[in-house]
């Protein structure tokens, strides 16, 4: 991380800069219609978006096997996942006001995070300033991450599995039917 | 680039999470918020691997997991808001006050 003082020509004189503009309003953007939509289903497209925009952050960044995995797990599995829960639970697909509370606690939860946002930003950009992110242009490679998971990191891969299988479990226990208290005893059909 | 771009977008994302966590009121958008705060987590995680040329990609590595865990949770979330909608016939969080004095 070279310390170097930037002047505004120099930060808007760089191409990827322009694109992660592009990219951070469409995140942006996108993150504010998932908390504020008033339609459920135009809330999980709205997060489509978001992640979308934070896979082609992870490109920009040169992060190309994290993009691809932000896309495949989060945009092609969670999102579905989050459509059937909607379905499933019948929450109003229409128009509706009662998705938010009332304004008094928006507003409250609106000062918490902007307060929040404050503090976080306030923090980072104290420790942080004019840190640059020196030859953005070089992807990490796929290989490399891959050595590095199943050589220093396959304890904590191993234990992620296992975890995943957790919830498969876990998942299938809580969602089916429970069988009827009277034929408890007898074999299932 | 600069680093702070980077982590005070993942900040926007993380407070925008909060907001639709404390306000929302259907259990499935307060899930989504939940995700949005993930992903944010997921951009500074990335932003330090990069930046700081982490030979071992630890910082990728922990956003693959974070990846996982997140996929792990929707799974059991959703469960969880499925069974309460069959046995409340509701998902609104605010009509879940049975251990409310």
């Amino acid at each position: 991380m070279p310390v170097i003082a930037v002047t505004a020509a120099d930060w808007f004189g760089e191409v990827e800069n322009w694109v992660f503009l592009v990219i951070a309003v469409v995140m942006v953007a996108g993150s504010f219609r998932v908390v504020t939509s008033p339609n459920v289903v135009h809330a999980v497209l709205a997060l489509v978006a978001a992640l979308g925009a934070s896979a082609a952050l992870f490109l920009l960044l040169g992060a190309e096997f994290v993009a691809w995995t932000v896309v495949l797990v989060y945009i092609g599995a969670v999102v579905v996942l989050f459509l059937f829960g909607i379905m499933i639970t019948r929450a109003p697909l229409g128009h509706e006001t009662a998705l938010s509370h009332p304004l008094r606690v928006r507003a409250g939860a609106a000062l918490v995070s902007g307060a929040l946002f404050l503090l976080i930003g306030g923090a980072m950009l104290d420790a942080f300033s004019d840190r640059l992110i020196d030859e953005p242009a070089a992807a990490t490679r796929t290989a490399d991450l891959g050595k590095s998971m199943f050589e220093r990191f396959v304890i904590p891969f191993e234990v992620v599995s296992v975890v995943l299988l957790a919830a498969l479990i876990g998942g299938i226990v809580l969602a089916r039917k429970d069988p009827e208290p009277g034929v408890a005893g007898e074999v299932s059909r | 680039m600069l680093i702070n771009q980077f982590l005070l977008l993942g900040a926007a994302m993380f407070s925008l999470g909060v907001y639709g966590v404390l306000s929302r009121r259907n259990a499935v958008l307060v899930l989504l918020s939940v995700e949005l705060m993930l992903a944010a987590v997921n951009i500074n995680l990335v932003t330090f691997d990069i930046a700081l040329g982490d030979a071992l990609a630890g910082g990728q590595i922990f956003a693959l997991f974070v990846i996982a865990i997140a996929a792990a949770e929707v799974g059991i979330g959703l469960a969880i808001v499925l069974l309460i909608y069959r046995n409340r016939h509701s998902a609104n969080v605010d009509e879940l006050d049975l251990m409310k004095l």
